[in-house]
C-alpha cells in the first residue's frame, strides 16, 4: 500500500495533468466497457464529453467504498491518483480535446511511429557512457535522484556472465579479469562472452518461453514429441550467429515458404509445431485442429506485436483495437499451412543412415513376407475405409478410426491414397501402426495375433539398430487449402463469413497481393512500418537485464497494457535495433555496456524512499536466477557440467512417481552419464508431469507464450536445493574440488567462495564458516557412520557442509 | 515460532556471531522484510464465511450418474433399443452416435435417512450418510472429453493455462497452517488425464499451486534430508545459512532476503510437521477400522481420507483428493464395482470423522467427477457377453456436497426419465464454483487476477451462487 501510494506520487510528479496520458487511458480501461461504445449502461456514456450534472455523480460513485455502488464495480476501486485525475478533469469542465479520438483506438502509445528523439542533455556529463544513460540520468537528474556507483568488478562479471551466457565465471576468468587492469577490460569480457556458444543457449530459452516448448503433447495422452529440440537446435543456433532479427522472424513463421528454402529454415517453422495436440480418441480432429490455429495467432501477436488477441476469438477486442474479423484474417494465414515432419539430420547422420537403408527395408521386407503382414493388412485397410465411407455400420470398426486418426496425423490421407502412390515413409508408417494396433478382427485369432506379434517385435529391433536421421516438425503450405472462415462465437463447429489473410487494420496493411501469404505476415511484422515489434523485442531484452521492462508487462502493450517508464529510450533503442541491422547481438552489447547496467544493485535509503519499484534506474536491480540457471551454476559450482551444444533432451533423475501422476505413466528412463549433467535447457520437458525443480522455481507451464516468469519463494524450494539428490551431489563434487587443493582452511573457502559466487568471503562469513565446519567435523567424530558417500574423508564430508550451506544462500540464487 | 519471533531471534543470534553496528537502514528493511515475509498469510474472505477449509474428492474420468445417484426405471425399458431421434438429434457424444442403444441399469435404488434419497446399492456407506449430502442431480458442463472437461470443472474453461479452484482459494484466503502448504493434492488409482492442470497455479504466482503429497516415499518432494544428514546437521546448516543470508541483506538491503530466510525456516517446520502429519498410527484402531485403513481394496484410498481429515484439522486450506478412474467405457457394471468398493466405505467414514473431530461443520466436502455418462450403450467389442459400458455425457450429471454452509439431506434439480437432460435446476460447473467460493467467503465476482490484459475469474464470464445448496 505504501508502495501503491509512493509510486503514485512519484508518477503524479512527473507528468501534468493531461487528458490523454492520465484521464483517457483511465477512462478507457475501466469505464468504457459499459459506458462506451459498444454498451452504453444506464445510457450513460463515457467516451465523449459529459454533462456538468453528470460530474458530481461520478465523482460520488468512484468514491464511495459501498460495494454494489462503487464505480467501477469489478476490480480493485480506483486509486486515490487516479480519482484525483478524474476530478481534475471534471473540475475543469470534462472537456473533450479536439484532437483526440474517441475509443482512443489509433491515439494508443504504442501504436505511434517509433519518435526520433535525440539523447537529452545531462548536466552530469562524466556518468554516461553511452545514449542509453543520457536517456536515464536526465530522468534521475529531474527528480534529485544520483545513480549508483558501478558495481565492484566480481559482481559486475557474474552479473554479466549469468546475463549473456547463462553461467556464472570461473575461477580463471575471475582472475583473468581482475589482473586486467587496462581500459576496455569490461567490454572484452562482454565480447568474448557474446563469441560464447553459451550464450545461444541462455537466449534461446527466453525465446523458448514465447514459442512454450515442450517435449510432449501436452492433454490426456501427452506422447513424448521425440524430435522437438532439433527446433531448439535452430534457436540456439540463430541466436549464436546473430541472425538479423527480420530473418529469424521470417524464417520462423514461414521459412518453407522462402524461395529455394533450406532445410535449416524449415526447421525453423518448428516455432509453430509447439502447439499442444490433444490425442484423446473422443476429440473432434477439427476442434484440435482450430485449437492449434488459435494457439498459433495468440503466439505469433504475443511474441512480435505484444498484443493479446485472444479476445477477438469470440467479439471485437474491448479494450485494443482488434476487432473478431481481423482475428479470423490472421488466422487465415495459419489455415493455410499443414503439419509436416521432415528430414532433418545432423551433421553425418545422411550418409550413414543412406549406406544403412537398402539392406533395412530389404530385411523389412523379408520378415513381413514370413509373416504374411501384406495380406493381413490389406483386410485391415479395407475394413478402416468402408468404417470411415460408411460410419455406424459396425461400431468395433469406428473406434479403430478413432484411435487412428487421433494417435497417427496423417492417417485418413494415408489411407486413401492408392499404395502404390504411398510414398516409402508412409508406407512404413502405416505398416508399423497395423502392426502396434491391428484393429478387432485379428485380435481374436490367436494364430493371426502371434504372427503379427512376432513381426512387430522383429521390426521394432531391427528399427532401433538403423543409424539415426534426425526428424523435425515443421509446416508446410496446404495444397488443399480451400480458404477460411470466421466462427461465430468462436465456436469451431459454426462457420461464419469467408475471410481472407490480413494483418490489423491498426497498422498499415500487410501486403498488396491478393491472398497474401506467412511470409508477407512476417515481412510484415519487420517492417518499417510496424512499431510494434521492434518496441516489443528490445523491451523484452531490456527486461532480462533489469528484471522489469521499460513496459512492465512485456506482454501487453495494448490499451490495458503499462505505460513505459521511458518512452523516448524505449523508441530510441526500438529505431537503433531496427536500423542497424536488426542485431541481437549489438542491442545487448549495448545495454550490457552501459552505466546504467553497470550500477551496483545495493539500495540507497534515498531511492527506497522515492522509488521502490526502482522504475527510474538509479540502481541496479538484484534478480532470482531462473529454475535452468539455478541448475546450471549449482553444475558449474561443482565441475559437473556437460559443456556439449545442442542435441536431444536429457532426463536428470527425478524421484520415483512424479513422472507416474500422468495419465499415460510414460517412463521417466533417467539418463546416464555426462547427460545427467547437462544444462537446464535441455531437461526433457513434459507438459502434464513436468520436471519437479523447473516447476518449483516458476518455469512457465508451456502451454500459452510466456513473455515474461514470476518470481515466487515458497519452502518447497527450500527443500528442492536441501535436498534433492541432484543439488547435494553438487555439493559434494564442490567439496571434492575444494579438498583437492593441499591448503589451509581459509584458502579452501576463498576457492569455494569462488566457484559458488564468484567472490571472496569477508572476515565474519570465515568465522562463521570455520565454526559451522568445526561443528560438522565433530559430528563426524562422533557419529563415523553417518557419512554416506564411499571414500570419503570426515574433511571432505565436513567440506561438503559448508559448501551446501553456500549453493543454498540466497547470493547463489541471485544475480546481484 | 512465529515470523517475527523467528527474525528477532535470527537477529539475536546474528549480534552474538561477532555482527555488531547494523545500520540503520539495514535495520529498517529487516523489519519491512518481516512484513512481506509470508505471501501465505491467512487474509480475510470479502464476507462472513461459512466454511473454512475444502475436501474436493474428484472422481477422474466421469462416473455413472444413472448406476449411483439418479435412478431411471425407464431405461430397462428402453435397454437395447435406440432412442427416438427427436431426443437425440442435438446430441454431440465422444465416441457414440446417439443413435446408439439404451443401456438399462441393473442397479438397485432404495430410499435413505429421513430425507429419502435414492441411492445406488453399490454406495450403502455412502447413503447411509444421506442426510448430510446435497445431491445435486442437475450437474452440466460442454467439455465432452477428459482433459478439457476437468479443465472447465477445476479451472473455469477448458483452455489450458489457468488457475486451479485451489489455487484461487489460497489466492483468496492464504493459510492457516504454520508448518504445511495451504493446498495439498493427494492421488490414488491411475494417472489422469488432466493431469498438473488440476492443481497447478496457472498465471497466479507459484506459492499457490497444489502440494501433491505422495503416497510412497516422501510425502513431500524433498522432504527428507539427503542421506546421512541428521536433523541436528540440518538445523546446524540452515543455522549458518540464515546468519549468512542475514549478513549479506545488511549490505544489499533486499527485503527478499528475508523472505528467504522465512522460506527456508518454514521448509524445516515442513520436515518437522509432516512426518507427524503422514504418521497415522496414534489414530485409534476403530478409527482405522471406519475408514478400511489397513485393507484392501480400501487401504490406499482409505488413507488419502484419513490424510484430508488431518490436513484439515491442522489448517491446511484446500485438499484435492484425485482417484481415477471412473472412465467406464466397458464392462461398467463390473468396474463401477470394483471402485465403488475402494471408496464408498472411506468417504463415508471422511463425513463422520469430519463430524466427530468438530470439523464437518467447517469443512466443505465435494464429490463427483468431470462429467457423467450416456444412458446409451458404448460397445467397443461385440463378440463379448457383459461388455457394454457408457459414453462421456456433459449433458446431465450428478454430483454431491456435504459440510460447511451446506443444506445436507436434499436433492437439487431432476433429470428427465432416461436422464438424457436435465428438466429442473440446471447447475453448471460454474455455478458449483460460485457457490464453492461463495460458502468461503469469497464473492467470484471479485476475486480476481489481473493478466494479459484483463481480469480473470475462476468462473470465467459466469457462475451463479446456487441458493438451493446453502443451510
Amino acid at each position: 500500500m505504501l508502495r501503491a501510494i509512493i509510486f503514485a506520487n512519484l508518477i503524479g510528479s512527473l507528468c501534468a495533468a493531461d487528458f490523454a496520458r492520465e484521464v483517457a487511458p483511465l477512462l478507457e480501461s475501466r469505464c468504457q466497457l459499459c459506458h462506451g461504445a459498444q454498451q452504453q449502461m444506464k445510457d450513460f456514456r463515457l467516451d465523449r464529453p459529459i454533462p456538468s450534472e453528470a460530474g458530481a455523480k461520478i465523482l460520488e460513485r468512484i468514491r464511495s467504498a459501498k460495494s454494489g455502488f462503487r464505480m467501477p464495480p469489478v476490480g480493485a476501486a480506483l486509486t486515490a491518483k487516479e480519482i484525483a485525475a478524474l476530478e481534475s478533469w471534471i473540475g475543469a469542465g470534462a472537456k473533450w480535446p479536439g484532437d483526440y479520438r474517441p475509443g482512443g483506438k489509433s491515439g494508443h502509445w504504442a501504436f505511434q511511429p517509433l519518435a526520433n528523439t535525440a539523447p537529452p542533455a545531462v548536466k552530469n556529463s562524466t556518468w554516461p557512457r553511452g545514449e542509453i544513460d543520457r536517456f536515464v540520468l536526465a530522468r534521475l537528474e529531474k527528480e534529485g535522484l544520483q545513480p549508483s556507483p558501478e558495481a565492484a568488478r566480481t559482481v559486475l562479471l557474474r552479473r554479466v556472465s549469468l546475463d549473456l551466457t547463462g553461467l556464472p565465471p570461473s575461477t580463471d576468468e575471475i582472475r583473468n579479469f581482475l589482473a586486467d587492469t587496462q581500459p576496455g577490460a569490461y567490454e572484452r569480457v562482454v565480447d568474448r562472452l557474446l563469441a560464447s556458444p553459451r550464450y545461444g543457449e541462455k537466449w534461446a530459452r527466453h525465446w523458448l518461453d514465447l514459442a512454450h516448448y515442450a517435449d510432449s503433447d501436452g492433454y490426456e495422452k501427452d506422447q513424448v514429441r521425440p524430435y522437438a529440440w532439433r527446433y531448439r537446435n535452430w534457436v540456439i543456433d540463430a541466436l549464436n550467429k546473430d541472425v538479423p532479427f527480420d530473418q529469424f522472424t521470417a524464417e520462423q513463421l514461414a521459412g518453407d515458404l522462402i524461395p529455394n528454402a533450406t532445410e535449416e529454415q524449415r526447421v525453423a517453422t518448428g516455432f509453430l509445431r509447439t502447439t499442444l495436440t490433444n490425442r484423446e480418441a473422443g476429440v473432434d480432429r477439427a476442434e484440435d485442429r482450430f485449437d492449434q490455429l488459435l494457439s498459433r495467432v495468440n503466439t505469433t501477436a504475443t511474441t512480435w506485436l505484444g498484443l493479446t488477441v485472444g479476445c477477438a476469438q469470440c467479439h471485437d477486442h474491448k479494450y485494443d483495437p482488434i476487432s473478431n474479423r481481423e482475428f479470423y484474417q490472421m488466422m487465415a494465414f495459419f489455415d493455410a499451412a499443414e503439419e509436416a515432419e521432415i528430414e532433418a539430420p545432423l551433421p553425418g547422420e545422411r550418409r550413414r543412415w543412406e549406406e544403412a537403408m537398402p539392406a533395412y527395408l530389404a530385411s523389412r521386407g523379408h520378415i513381413l513376407e514370413r509373416n504374411g503382414i501384406a495380406e493381413l493388412q490389406n483386410t485391415w485397410e479395407d475394413k478402416l475405409r468402408a468404417a470411415i465411407a460408411k460410419p455406424g455400420t459396425d461400431i468395433e470398426w469406428d473406434f479403430s478410426v478413432t484411435s487412428m486418426t487421433a494417435m497417427f496425423d496423417r492417417a485418413k490421407k494415408v489411407l486413401l491414397t492408392d499404395p502404390a502412390k504411398r510414398s516409402w515413409r508412409d508406407r512404413v508408417q502405416l505398416t508399423d501402426y497395423f502392426l502396434s494396433s491391428m484393429g478387432p478382427d485379428f485380435g481374436r485369432v490367436p494364430e493371426i495375433r502371434e504372427r503379427i506379434a512376432d513381426a512387430r517385435q522383429q521390426i521394432t529391433k531391427l528399427s532401433a539398430a538403423l543409424p539415426k536421421l534426425t526428424m523435425a516438425m515443421a509446416v508446410t503450405g496446404d495444397a488443399g487449402y480451400r480458404g477460411s472462415h470466421m466462427r461465430v462465437k468462436g465456436d469451431y463447429r459454426i462457420t461464419g463469413a469467408s475471410v481472407v489473410p490480413a494483418g490489423l487494420g491498426v497498422l498499415p496493411p500487410v501486403s498488396a497481393a491478393a491472398t497474401p501469404t506467412r511470409l508477407d505476415l512476417a515481412r510484415w511484422l519487420v517492417s518499417n512500418d510496424n512499431p510494434l515489434t521492434p518496441r516489443v523485442i528490445v523491451n523484452r531484452a531490456w527486461q532480462e537485464f533489469f528484471g522489469r521492462g521499460l513496459v512492465a508487462t512485456s506482454e501487453d502493450f495494448g490499451t490495458q497494457g503499462e505505460r513505459p517508464t521511458h518512452p523516448e529510450l524505449l523508441d530510441h533503442l526500438a529505431r537503433g535495433f531496427r536500423d542497424n541491422g536488426w542485431s541481437v547481438k549489438k542491442l545487448h552489447r549495448a545495454i550490457v555496456t552501459s552505466a546504467t547496467y553497470r550500477q551496483s544493485s545495493a539500495l540507497r535509503e534515498e531511492i527506497a524512499a522515492k522509488d521502490p519499484g526502482n522504475l527510474l534506474l538509479a540502481r541496479q536491480s538484484r534478480l532470482r536466477i531462473s529454475a535452468e540457471l539455478i541448475r546450471d551454476s549449482a553444475l558449474t559450482a561443482a565441475g559437473l557440467l556437460d559443456a556439449r551444444v545442442g542435441g536431444p533432451s536429457v532426463r536428470p533423475p527425478q524421484p520415483a512417481g512424479v513422472a507416474e501422476l500422468g495419465y499415460g505413466r510414460l517412463p521417466w528412463n533417467e539418463s546416464e552419464g555426462v547427460d545427467r549433467y547437462r544444462r537446464g535447457l535441455y531437461v526433457h520437458f513434459q507438459r502434464t508431469t513436468p520436471y519437479p525443480q523447473l516447476m518449483n522455481f516458476d518455469a512457465p507451464e508451456s502451454n500459452v507464450a510466456c513473455s515474461r516468469r514470476r518470481t515466487s519463494n515458497t519452502p518447497l524450494q527450500s527443500l528442492n536445493l536441501l535436498n534433492d539428490p541432484v543439488f547435494f551431489e553438487a555439493a559434494q563434487s564442490l567439496a571434492g574440488r575444494v579438498v583437492k587443493q593441499e591448503a589451509a582452511f581459509s584458502t579452501r573457502l576463498n576457492n569455494a567462495f569462488l566457484m559458488a559466487l564468484g567472490r571472496e568471503p569477508d572476515t565474519l562469513e570465515r568465522e562463521r564458516l570455520a565454526r559451522y565446519h568445526d561443528e560438522q567435523r565433530n559430528i563426524f567424530e562422533r557419529e563415523p557412520q553417518s557419512w554416506p558417500k564411499a571414500g570419503a574423508t570426515k574433511e571432505e564430508a565436513a567440506w561438503t557442509g559448508v559448501c551446501r550451506v553456500l549453493l543454498n544462500l540466497e547470493e547463489f540464487i541471485t544475480r546481484e | 515460532m512465529r515470523e517475527s519471533e523467528l527474525l528477532q531471534q535470527a537477529r539475536r543470534d546474528f549480534l552474538l556471531t561477532g555482527a555488531g553496528g547494523m545500520g540503520g537502514m539495514a535495520l529498517a528493511s529487516l523489519m519491512h522484510g518481516a512484513e512481506t515475509v509470508n505471501p501465505l498469510a491467512a487474509k480475510k474472505p470479502h464476507f462472513d464465511a461459512k466454511a473454512k477449509s475444502v475436501i474436493f474428492m474428484f472422481m477422474e474420468g466421469g462416473p455413472s450418474q444413472m448406476d449411483l445417484f439418479d435412478p431411471k426405471p425407464e431405461l430397462q425399458k428402453w435397454h437395447g433399443k435406440p432412442l427416438p431421434e427427436s431426443m437425440t438429434k442435438n446430441l454431440q457424444l465422444a465416441f457414440i452416435k446417439p443413435s446408439a442403444a439404451v443401456l438399462g441399469c441393473p442397479r438397485v435404488f432404495k430410499k435413505h435417512g429421513q430425507s429419502g434419497m435414492e441411492l445406488s446399492d453399490y454406495i450403502p456407506h455412502t447413503a447411509a450418510q444421506a442426510d448430510e449430502l446435497c445431491l445435486v442431480r442437475s450437474m452440466f458442463t460442454e467439455a465432452f472429453n477428459h482433459h478439457p472437461g476437468q479443465l472447465l470443472l477445476m479451472t473455469g474453461t477448458t483452455q489450458v493455462g489457468r488457475p486451479s479452484m485451489g489455487a484461487w482459494v489460497t489466492y483468496g484466503l492464504g493459510s492457516e497452517s504454520k508448518n504445511l502448504p495451504a493446498f495439498v493434492v493427494l492421488s490414488a488409482g491411475a494417472g489422469t488425464s488432466g493431469g498438473a492442470s488440476n492443481f497447478m497455479s496457472g498465471f497466479l504466482p507459484s506459492h499457490y499451486q497444489g502440494t501433491m503429497f505422495r503416497n510412497a516415499g516422501d510425502p513431500i518432494l524433498y522432504l527428507s534430508n539427503p542421506p546421512g544428514v541428521s536433523n541436528a546437521t540440518q538445523r546446524a546448516s540452515l543455522d549458518a545459512l540464515r546468519d549468512l543470508n542475514l549478513h549479506r541483506q545488511m549490505a544489499t538491503g533486499d527485503p527478499e532476503t528475508a523472505s528467504r530466510i522465512a522460506a527456508y525456516e518454514l521448509a524445516f517446520r515442513m520436515q518437522m510437521a509432516a512426518p507427524e502429519l503422514a504418521d497415522l498410527s496414534k489414530e485409534p484402531q476403530a478409527t482405522l477400522d471406519m475408514y478400511g485403513v489397513g485393507k484392501e481394496p480400501t487401504h490406499q484410498y482409505a488413507t488419502n481420507c484419513l490424510m484430508a481429515a488431518r490436513l484439515v484439522e491442522r489448517g491446511v486450506r484446500f485438499v484435492l483428493m484425485m482417484h481415477a478412474s471412473w472412465d467406464h467405457h466397458t464392462q461398467i457394471d463390473k468396474k463401477l464395482k470394483q471402485n465403488c468398493e475402494i471408496t464408498d466405505q472411506p468417504t463415508a467414514a471422511l463425513i463422520a470423522d469430519l463430524k466427530r473431530r468438530g470439523l464437518l461443520d467447517s469443512t466443505l466436502i465435494i464429490w463427483g467427477g468431470e462429467f457423467g455418462r450416456t444412458p446409451m450403450v458404448e460397445i467397443r467389442n461385440t463378440k463379448e457377453e457383459g461388455n457394454g459400458g457408457r459414453d462421456h455425457h456433459p449433458h446431465a450429471y450428478s454430483m454431491w456436497l456435504a459440510g460447511g454452509g451446506i443444506k445436507g439431506g436434499q436433492v437439487i434439480g431432476r433429470t428427465d426419465e432416461l436422464g438424457l437432460t436435465i428438466v429442473e435446476d440446471k447447475v453448471h460447473v460454474h455455478d458449483l464454483q460460485a457457490t464453492v467460493l461463495d460458502r468461503l467467503g469469497l464473492d467470484h465476482l471479485r476475486l480476481t487476477h489481473r493478466t494479459m490484459g484483463r481480469d480473470f475469474r475462476l468462473t470465467d464470464l459466469g457462475g451463479n451462487v446456487v441458493k438451493k445448496m446453502l443451510a
